[in-house]
Order: structure tokens, then C-alpha cells, then sequence
């Protein structure tokens, strides 16, 4: 057999991967939409198909709007600082100086931190009688304890963690600028906020939205940082989309009803998906 | 922007980088009775009572070595079974490799709660609930867009030629790819190993549902569950956490810029 004939014959390099991503991600995608048109509770014996009721059920249930709620204010809210706080550190970062890859080496740590473990590093940070931040703040708040506070406090917890991933995007972008911009806009006698709102965001804008992408969808899809931390509680204030699922899944047995709650999951993530895909549409252009 | 204010920025990044994690290794060195006091926030005498706790008791090992065992088979698998893939769509004529590479971005989106519940259902048929294997296959499948995604990218940065060049000279076209195409990419197999074992050795959902018992726990689920019988030890917590947090640490002290590197490809090129 010719080389050139060899090339096209991938089959056999793709085959084992393909396998893999069917079995494990295609296939369970479509066993739970299927699932989601039954009534099935381990409990109660064989699945019934019962077509829509239960996303006719989601629809009337407070506490499914309450968890998309909480779901679509915690992306939000964490995205929005995550990008605030990241673009600030990048910003001071960017010039080169000496230990700057120590540095770098250092504000990763909040990212290789397990999620589980942060959670319980955090939870002991916020103790309400012998917590360091009600010390150090000289406040009495019951951080975790009090539905106002408690997914704030999630949050806070959510930006520490997934800041320095922000941080090295938009570093990595905003090295891609050529600094001859910069000089030209200089010698036009642009200075300090007029070069960053002129030519430092808009060049970056594709970068940041790449950035925004991946939080966005993480953030909807948050579970351990938040289970770990309050388990949802107190009064339901913390229960995402997904820990709403889990628990009706894993808990309640119920895998039909869990399984529509996991579908309205998917929608929200490819919604946001689609969103931010329009939206690079229009800035390639 | 002046020096002055300028470091002191970069000192209040710092540490709000390191505060948290500080705070827990001063908690894992804490003598018992000072961890319900405060202040002082540092006390007068430190002890390893917490540590040595956690290892006495084989339990906590135990749950290390599943870690370390899951992580490490998936970091190889992924590779194993991603590099061919990567190469193929980098070097060889694959119908449809836009597609293909889009289908992957998107399979990486997939919210894990979504296929959770048909995993369990699928594993528990197949007698696997409560193994190690049944997280190696699941984290192996879930890494495999991200490997694949930064392999074929370093495969597209290798010259076209080489493999038929390799051919040419006699190697079979599993040796053309394994012992020429395969070494030149040793940045990117790194790069995507260590994003892998990161992952395998963080994940928690499929970790909590998957296992029942400490047989195939893994690291962020036992300590999330960490056993409190009265009271929250959180001297023991604050031990176990830093524990397993330092391999990881290393990883990315030792990996910074191929990590760094790892996490921002797919962002930068768009």
C-alpha cells in the first residue's frame, strides 16, 4: 500500500476515542433524555413512560426556579468579578520584571487546590464563633448559617479559586499585542486610560471572551464547591441546578424527575453556549 | 503607574492568593486546644498531632492510594488513547475534522450531572459501582477532548513531511507515528498529562456517586466526608487537606509553563 493511500485510512487511530466519547458521554446523554420521559424511581419498581409531565412538574416546582436562580446569580455574579479582578492582575502583571515566574508559580495555587478541599478550607474560614474572617473583620456574621449571606459566600469562595485561570488568559492575550501599537498611540499623545480603553480591550475582547466562555459554563455547571461548602442549605438559599438534581437522583431515587432536572441543565449550558458563539461572531467580524 | 504602588498591588495579590492555604497549614500545626481560640492567630507551639492522626489510622493512606493509582492510569490512558486520535486529525485525511473537533469542544461543555445517572445505572449493571475502574473509564473519556485538542495542535505544528519521510526509510506506519511523530510531541503530551492528573485527581461528582465505601474512595470525597463523630475535627481536615494538596502544588511549581501553556492554547488561537 502507497504512503498516500496510508493517509487516508485514520479509521483505526480515531476508533478507540470515538468509542469512548459514544459509550461514555453520547450514549448517557441520550439514556437521560429518555429517562426524563419516564417515571422512574428505583424505589417504585420499572420505568413508565409518562411523555412531558416531568418537565410539566419542573415548570410548577418553586424549588426548581429557586435553584435556576441561585444557578444563573452565582454565574453571574462570579464571572463578572472573576473577569473584574483577573483583567486588574493582569494588568499589573504584564510588564516583565525579575520573579515574575515565581509569581506565576504562586498565584496557581488557588487553581490546583482540589475544589473539595478549598470548600472545607473555606467553611473553617468562615465559622461564625472561631472563623479567622469574623476575627479579622471584627464582625459576628454567620457566613454560612444565614440565606442572605451564604451563597455570597459561595461566591467569594468561587473567585478566589477560579481567578488566576482568568488571569493567565487574558496574560496570554494581552502578550499577543504587539507593542508597536502601543508606541504609535504614544507618540499620538494617547495616554494611560485612553490607550486601555482605546486599544488594550478592544484587542483583547476575543481573548475575553474565550475566558468568559469557559467560566460561564463552569460556573453553571458548579456542584462540589457548593455541596462540600453548605450542601445546598441553609432553606435551599445555595441549591444550584445541579445539587437540586443530584439530590433528587441520589437521595430521593427519583431518576426520572432528576433526569429532566439534568436535561434543564444541559439546556442552560448550551443556551450560554450559543450566546457567547453569536457574540464571537461579531467580534471576528 | 508608580513602583511603589505597583508592588503593593503585587503583595495584596499574593496574598490573597496564599491567605486561605496559609491559614490552613497554621490550622494543621495547631495544638488541639488552641484550634477553638482566637487569637492568637499563631500559636506559641506547633505539633504534627493532626498528621500523624491521619496516617495512623490506614484508612486515609488507603484513600491516597486510590487516588494516586486513579490518576496516574487515567493520565495514561488518556494519552493512549488521545495521541493516535490527535495524530489523525493533525497529519492524516479525516473526513469531517472540523466537525470532529467541534463535536469534542462541545462533548468537553457536557455538564457531568447530566450523564451521571445513566453512568451509575450503567456501571452498576456492568458490576463496576464502587471500583477504581469504573472512574478511570469515566475521567478517561471526560479528559480525552481537552488531550486530544492540545495534541493535535502541537501534531499540526510538526512538518507534514516527516511521516512520510519515516515510511520511506522503513518504519511501519504505527513506528512512524510512535517513534518519530510521537518524541516531537513530548511537549504536548506533557502538557496534557498534567492537565489530566490534575483532573482525575480533583473530580468529585463522579467520585461521590461512583463509590460507596473506602475501597474506592478518592481524595476529595473522603475529605469531604471527612468522619466527625461529635465534632468537626478541624485539625485533622486542615492536615488531610494540605497533605494532598502539596503533590499537586509541586506538579505546578515544577510545570508551571507547561501548564500555563496547556490551559491557555485552546484560548489563545481561538
Amino acid at each position: 500500500m502507497s504512503i498516500e493511500r496510508e493517509l487516508e485510512r485514520p479509521l483505526w487511530y480515531l476508533l478507540p476515542g470515538a468509542a469512548l466519547l459514544a459509550a461514555v458521554t453520547l450514549f448517557p446523554l441520550g439514556h437521560v433524555i429518555w429517562l426524563s420521559l419516564h417515571k422512574h424511581s428505583l424505589l417504585a419498581g420499572p420505568a413508565r413512560f409518562i411523555g412531558l409531565n416531568n418537565y410539566l412538574r419542573l415548570a410548577a416546582d418553586d424549588r426548581f426556579w429557586n435553584a435556576l436562580w441561585n444557578t444563573v446569580y452565582f454565574a453571574a455574579v462570579s464571572v463578572a468579578l472573576e473577569l473584574a479582578l483577573g483583567l486588574a492582575i493582569a494588568l499589573l502583571l504584564r510588564r516583565a520584571w525579575r520573579g515574575r515566574s515565581l509569581f506565576y508559580a504562586l498565584i496557581l495555587l488557588p487553581w490546583a487546590v482540589p475544589t473539595a478541599v478549598s470548600a472545607r478550607m473555606w467553611e473553617w474560614m468562615y465559622d461564625a464563633e472561631i472563623g479567622v474572617l469574623n476575627y479579622l473583620a471584627g464582625a459576628h456574621v454567620n457566613w454560612l448559617g444565614s440565606p442572605a449571606w451564604a451563597l455570597n459566600a459561595a461566591i467569594a469562595m468561587d473567585v478566589w479559586k477560579s481567578t488566576p485561570f482568568m488571569v493567565l488568559l487574558l496574560l496570554a492575550g494581552l502578550q499577543g499585542i504587539p507593542p508597536d501599537i502601543y508606541r504609535a498611540a504614544a507618540l499620538d499623545g494617547a495616554t494611560g486610560w485612553t490607550l486601555l480603553r482605546r486599544i488594550t480591550l478592544p484587542l483583547l475582547a476575543p481573548v475575553m471572551l474565550v475566558a468568559l466562555v469557559f467560566r460561564t459554563i463552569d460556573a453553571f455547571r458548579v456542584f462540589d464547591a457548593i455541596y462540600v461548602l453548605t450542601g445546598g442549605g441553609p432553606a435551599d438559599s445555595t441549591e444550584t441546578l445541579s445539587i437540586y438534581a443530584f439530590k433528587v437522583m441520589f437521595q430521593g431515587l427519583e431518576f426520572g424527575y432528576g433526569a429532566a432536572l439534568a436535561v434543564s441543565v444541559f439546556a442552560c449550558v448550551a443556551l450560554a453556549a450559543l450566546f457567547y458563539a453569536r457574540l464571537m461572531r461579531g467580534t471576528v467580524r | 503607574m508608580s513602583a511603589a504602588l505597583r508592588a503593593a498591588g503585587l503583595a495584596l495579590v499574593i496574598g490573597y492568593c496564599l491567605a486561605p492555604f496559609l491559614w490552613q497549614v497554621i490550622t494543621s500545626l495547631k495544638p488541639a486546644a488552641d484550634l477553638m481560640t482566637l487569637p492568637p492567630l499563631v500559636p506559641a507551639r506547633f505539633t504534627l498531632e493532626h498528621y500523624a492522626a491521619i496516617f495512623a489510622g490506614h484508612s486515609f493512606v488507603r484513600v491516597i492510594a486510590n487516588s494516586a493509582l486513579v490518576a496516574a492510569c487515567t493520565t495514561l490512558l488518556a494519552l493512549a488513547v488521545g495521541a493516535p486520535a490527535a495524530f489523525a486529525l493533525a497529519m492524516l485525511r479525516v473526513r469531517g475534522r472540523s466537525a470532529i473537533l467541534a463535536g469534542m469542544l462541545a462533548v468537553s461543555m457536557f455538564p457531568p450531572i447530566a450523564t451521571v445517572s445513566p453512568l451509575y445505572l450503567a456501571l452498576s449493571t456492568l458490576g463496576l459501582h464502587d471500583t477504581l475502574a469504573a472512574l478511570i473509564i469515566t475521567y478517561t473519556t471526560f479528559s480525552l477532548p481537552l488531550a486530544v485538542w492540545l495534541l493535535s495542535n502541537f501534531f499540526a505544528a510538526l512538518p507534514r513531511e516527516l511521516y512520510a519521510a519515516a515510511r520511506v526509510d522503513g518504519c511501519t506506519a504505527l513506528g512512524a507515528f510512535a517513534r518519530v511523530l510521537l518524541p516531537l510531541a513530548a511537549p504536548g503530551l506533557l502538557a496534557a498529562g498534567l492537565l489530566t492528573f490534575i483532573f482525575a485527581w480533583n473530580e468529585f461528582l463522579f467520585a461521590l456517586t461512583f463509590t460507596a465505601t473506602g475501597s474506592a474512595r478518592t481524595i476529595p470525597v473522603g475529605i469531604a466526608l471527612f468522619p466527625g463523630l461529635h465534632e468537626v475535627p478541624y485539625g485533622e481536615i486542615a492536615a488531610a487537606a494540605v497533605t494532598v494538596t502539596l503533590p499537586v502544588l509541586a506538579l505546578a511549581a515544577l510545570f508551571r509553563r507547561r501548564i500555563v501553556a496547556g490551559l491557555t492554547a485552546g484560548a489563545v488561537k481561538g
